[in-house]
């Protein structure tokens, strides 16, 4: 790469390369915590910290890390910031941490964390780095955002806890659709993002 | 029975792919073929077999609150669980290096079928998922936690044989284009997850 282009870096995430409808990467938080809102936008967030800065740590090192023992590095390093934002949200979000049960752990493996190290920090520089952690954490929460406004709206017929749907609506016989909370739906939500987004931009449709 | 009841409910019930969306991301780019997915699904199996009690007596002998007392009165307090998710790692990265040498030496011929999956397997949430749930449900004994690792092993085998061989027909079928490859493979897999729900209140006694 002989010039780095920042506006590149921030937007392919967004769109083009998004971390999840084209890579593929990420999924299993991804579909665990988009029942409602705010546990999804809490994820989001916690997930763009540690890309972003295990992404700025990992290319400040890059050039006095063995290659043969990369992947335990980088696993050290992404665990100890995972360990950081699993004990703030205890201290300050204690409910939301129980909501999220597991899946904070796991975002020590997940993908799109190990997949930008590999595939950016080893060999760029570190401001690049920084951007391009974030762009990814960006790209991952608005997924997550999209499917949990849907299935919260849906499901439980309000947003963010708050009720949005009138009463009124549900006096002339409408109901919530049960199953939207259910761990099946986020799966086919996620192919109906995907089958959107790929009529819209036909250069990623597979063969 | 207790032990039997665990293991249909992590197999059926608490399916890692269907219920918790464990290793999704390797579930999903692996499983275009059966034979390739059959050997991802027994390294899962063999690795989980043997990290889930490992980290077990880890949990419980040095990470838990007062679990440092066999040391003497004065660890009785200590808590180190703020710890538990680097060691975890820690303990699944070393184990799955030492199963792949160990594996090539002894058995050539599972490493050859195995080999290109076990690395691959580090970085698999199913993996760190069932040493966290392992922590979560506090189970009694090891037997215990052996039992609940066997299951959910699996339970994932299955799911991802089954997505396989639909995936190896859906190959010749007429799909969209834009849902083409991954967007059917989520719809598909939705469908199971439905279906899988049917299990849902399976109690043995």
């Amino acid at each position: 790469m002989a010039q780095t282009n920042y506006s590149d870096i921030f937007k392919n995430p967004l769109s083009l390369n998004n971390p999840i409808t084209v890579q593929v990467l990420g999924i299993c938080s991804a579909l665990a915590v988009t029942v409602e809102l705010q546990p999804a936008i809490v994820m989001a967030i916690s997930v763009t910290v540690v890309t972003a800065f295990s992404n700025l740590i990992i290319s400040l090192m890059r050039n006095t890390i063995p290659s043969r023992i990369r992947i335990i590095v980088q696993l050290v390093v992404v665990a100890s910031l995972v360990i950081l934002v699993d004990q703030i949200l205890k201290a300050f979000m204690y409910n939301l941490d129980k909501a999220l049960s597991v899946y904070i752990g796991l975002i020590i493996t997940n993908c799109i964390v190990m997949g930008r190290l590999e595939a950016f920090a080893l060999g760029n520089k570190p401001v690049p780095a920084l951007l391009d952690g974030i762009a990814n954490g960006a790209g991952y929460g608005i997924i997550l955002v999209i499917v949990a406004f849907v299935r919260e709206l849906l499901g439980s017929g309000s947003l963010f806890g708050f009720k949005v749907i009138p009463q009124a609506l549900y006096d002339l016989g409408y109901s919530n659709c049960g199953i939207m909370l259910n761990p099946p739906m986020a799966l086919i939500l996620i192919g109906i993002v995907i089958w959107i987004q790929r009529s819209k931009m036909k250069e990623l449709q597979e063969k | 029975m207790e032990s039997l009841n665990l293991f249909i409910k992590s197999i059926f019930i608490d399916n890692m792919i269907f219920a918790t969306f464990l290793g999704m991301c390797s579930y999903l780019a692996v499983s275009k073929t059966v034979k390739t997915s059959v050997g991802l699904g027994a390294a899962v199996i063999f690795v989980l077999l043997i990290t889930v009690p490992v980290n077990y007596l880890l949990e419980n002998y040095i990470l838990k609150e007062g679990a440092l007392s066999w040391l003497g009165d004065g660890y009785a307090e200590v808590d180190l669980s703020f710890l538990s998710f680097i060691l975890f790692i820690a303990v699944i990265a070393a184990i799955v290096q030492l199963v792949e040498m160990i594996v090539e030496k002894f058995a050539p011929a599972l490493y050859g079928q195995l080999g290109i999956f076990l690395p691959l397997i580090a970085v698999n949430c199913a993996i760190m998922g069932a040493s966290l749930f392992m922590q979560q449900k506090e189970f009694e004994t090891i037997g215990d936690s052996f039992v609940y690792a066997l299951g959910s092993g699996i339970g994932w085998f299955i799911a991802i044989v089954l997505i396989a061989a639909i995936r190896e027909k859906i190959s010749y079928s007429n799909v969209p284009a834009p849902l083409k490859g991954v967007g059917i493979a989520f719809i598909v897999c939705g469908l199971m997850a439905i279906a899988f729900m049917s299990f849902m209140g399976i109690k043995l006694d």
